[in-house]
């Protein structure tokens, strides 16, 4: 068995001076990292069960813990680095797919951090937010192209079904079953609050949650678990999910031993059977095809809700996206690589799709070019990691984010990358009862309002600060933007100029 | 009149208000030094079985049983507070025997001690509250 040892990449370091045997990093571990020895009345603790999720760093009373990166290491290759060899020796003895979780950490390109901010000097004077009004309310879904009247000379104001947004902002799909039900719990009350929507995900809805309706977008997935007419009708708009940032092209697949209780019945298929999504969706092998379903979903919600056709950011994104738009969906929502997961095989995560930023920018224009942008509201997710990203993606042309790693992390989420495992200490992002509990939704709910108002405020500032007093002004409007470092090809799929031009 | 309230469905058992409750009663400033090699007796005590657990300590009682029973007097309700005037008591434990909650417990000292919300301690707020990781304790005013 020695040879299969692989020396753990993180370290539990006790302070002993500090440590004053409470036993609750003990109690906190699902991974069962820490150990008491009763007869020395002292705590020791296995490295290799650690994932760095910081639960027992989080909750030490005295502050005795940390974890740290270990120093253990290969010989130095700059080929051949620590982690490919590791993956190797995990493949060799397991023979299995790697797998991972969230979005992936390899260290491609960020263009939000490559892009900067205008703001008003002298000539156009700033707007202070405090001062002055402020909108950041958005309308999602198709607008109208013409200016119509009656016999009477009358406008005609009957619309295309939208959605009505307080803000920029909404949760992206996470289901329950990958998710908990307490911060499923916990998005759907802050949406609510927010005046903000969150999204089932593929897993059905809840029945609790019927009662925030009005916050709710219901997924339709490949795999159609717990749609019904009822679901369908009870959301403000049905989202048919094509593909997924962090997994574009896969399926999903969550194990029959997480299909117990209220999850096999909200998701409508019998305990214990594995919940496959296929990687398609059967009956969809074009635009016309889509259109179907479209159509479908439509009808069968009396052409009250708007349609929303997910997919992810991949390298002909801008042409299918044109597709959607004539599909007679009304939003269109693009995943970008770098989105999230409750599990990806790791060599799609880490190697398939495009940035967010170029895809945005790229569909953006395409559909602007064909004539059709105002036929179709445009969704961007795939790590918005703050309110500079939401300004930059709006000016880029979205009319709202998705945001779901960031919830998460309101929600006690510290990045671990496990869940797979279905040992969230958190709460987050498992079923187990005992761990489920630790996410108290009358804490997280109130953690998410937060992180989204004070997102709302620095929105505003920025907004200000350029002299827009609504974020329908921002909208595309890439004079806004500037490049710093980067080359004309990428200024040129963007449509910016270069910082000084 | 604000009380300790707790609500087992969101208790982890993890200990924590015990430890809060015992470094409270230290009026350290510093919890490792404060509670190093002690073992810790607290007002507050997790009652757990199986899955189950919860915080449990005094209730403020309205009539309360223990400030009945006391002989000396040193129970007093004040404010809504039941306190332990320490000089007075003569550790006879009638108010342990009578405390349907068992939140009544001797200390060190032989004394009684029960949770007083924090009043006599440098903390001045019921320190279990501040030290719950998941709000299933907490300080409120209930009809």
């Amino acid at each position: 068995m020695a040879v299969d040892y692989i020396y753990p990449d993180y370290e539990i370091v006790r302070n002993y001076d500090r440590c004053i045997t409470c036993r609750v990093c003990e109690r906190q571990c699902a991974n069962e990292a820490h150990r008491y020895l009763e007869d020395e009345n002292k705590m020791i603790c296995d490295d290799a069960k650690c994932v760095n999720c910081h639960r027992c760093v989080s909750l030490c009373p005295t502050k005795a813990l940390k974890i740290v990166k270990t120093d253990h290491c290969f010989k130095d290759n700059a080929n051949w680095s620590g982690k490919t060899i590791k993956e190797i020796y995990k493949q060799a003895g397991s023979g299995g797919v790697l797998l991972s979780s969230m979005g992936t950490p390899e260290n491609y390109p960020v263009y939000f951090d490559k892009i900067l901010l205008n703001a008003s000097q002298v000539t156009n004077p700033p707007i202070d937010p405090l001062r002055e009004p402020m909108e950041t309310k958005v309308f999602l879904g198709s607008k109208s192209q013409t200016v119509r009247r009656d016999a009477n000379g009358r406008l005609i104001t009957d619309m295309p079904p939208h959605i009505s947004l307080s803000m920029p902002i909404m949760f992206s799909a996470m289901s329950y079953g990958s998710i908990s039900y307490n911060a499923h719990e916990s998005l759907a009350r802050a949406a609510e609050k927010l005046g903000i929507l969150y999204n089932t995900g593929e897993g059905g809805l809840h029945e609790d949650f019927y009662k925030y309706g009005a916050s709710t977008i219901v997924q339709v997935a490949s795999g159609r678990f717990g749609v019904h007419v009822d679901y369908l009708n009870s959301g403000a708009a049905v989202e048919i999910k094509m593909g997924q940032g962090a997994k574009p092209g896969i399926g999903g697949h969550l194990p029959g031993k997480k299909i117990v209780g209220d999850i096999s019945k909200t998701r409508m298929i019998p305990e214990g059977s594995d919940a496959i999504s296929p990687a398609p969706h059967h009956d969809i092998y074009s635009i016309e095809d889509l259109r179907q379903l479209v159509f479908s979903l439509k009808e069968a919600t009396g052409y009250k809700k708007p349609v929303i056709v997910k997919i992810a950011a991949v390298h002909n994104v801008s042409a299918i996206a044109s597709g959607i738009a004539r599909s007679g969906a009304d939003i269109i929502a693009i995943d970008g690589f770098r989105g999230g997961t409750g599990a990806a095989p790791t060599r799609i995560r880490d190697n398939v799709g495009i940035p967010i930023e170029l895809a945005l920018a790229s569909v953006d224009q395409r559909l602007r070019n064909e004539g059709i942008r105002d036929q179709v509201s445009i969704v961007v997710g795939g790590s918005i990691r703050s309110s500079a990203d939401i300004v930059k993606a709006v000016a880029l042309g979205a009319d709202c984010v998705y945001i779901g790693t960031s919830a998460l992390l309101a929600l006690g989420c510290h990045l671990c990358r496990s869940c797979q495992t279905g040992k969230c200490n958190w709460g987050i992002a498992t079923q187990r009862e005992d761990l489920v509990k630790r996410l108290n939704p009358n804490v997280g709910y109130e953690r998410l309002v937060n992180l989204v108002s004070a997102w709302q405020h620095e929105i505003k500032e920025m907004m200000g600060g350029m002299g827009i007093n609504s974020i329908e002004s921002l909208k595309g409007n890439r004079l806004m933007l500037r490049g710093v470092g980067l080359n004309e090809k990428e200024l040129e799929i963007l449509g910016i100029r270069h910082a000084g031009e | 009149m604000k009380r300790v309230y707790v609500n087992e469905k969101w208790c982890l058992g993890c200990h924590l208000c015990e430890y809060y409750c015992a470094f409270a009663g230290t009026n350290e400033t510093d919890m490792a030094r404060a509670l190093k090699d002690i073992k810790i007796n607290p007002k507050i005590k997790i009652e757990e079985h199986g899955d189950i657990s919860f915080a449990v300590s005094c209730r403020h009682c309205d009539e309360p049983l223990c400030v009945k029973g006391c002989i000396t007097g040193a129970l007093t309700k004040k404010d809504g507070v039941i306190t332990i005037d320490k000089e007075r008591c003569i550790h006879c434990y009638t108010c342990i025997l009578c405390c349907p909650f068992g939140a009544v417990s001797p200390s060190e000292d032989g004394a009684i001690q029960k949770c007083e919300l924090c009043v006599k301690n440098s903390a001045g707020v019921p320190q279990c509250v501040r030290g719950c990781p998941n709000a299933a304790i907490v300080f409120e005013e209930r009809g």
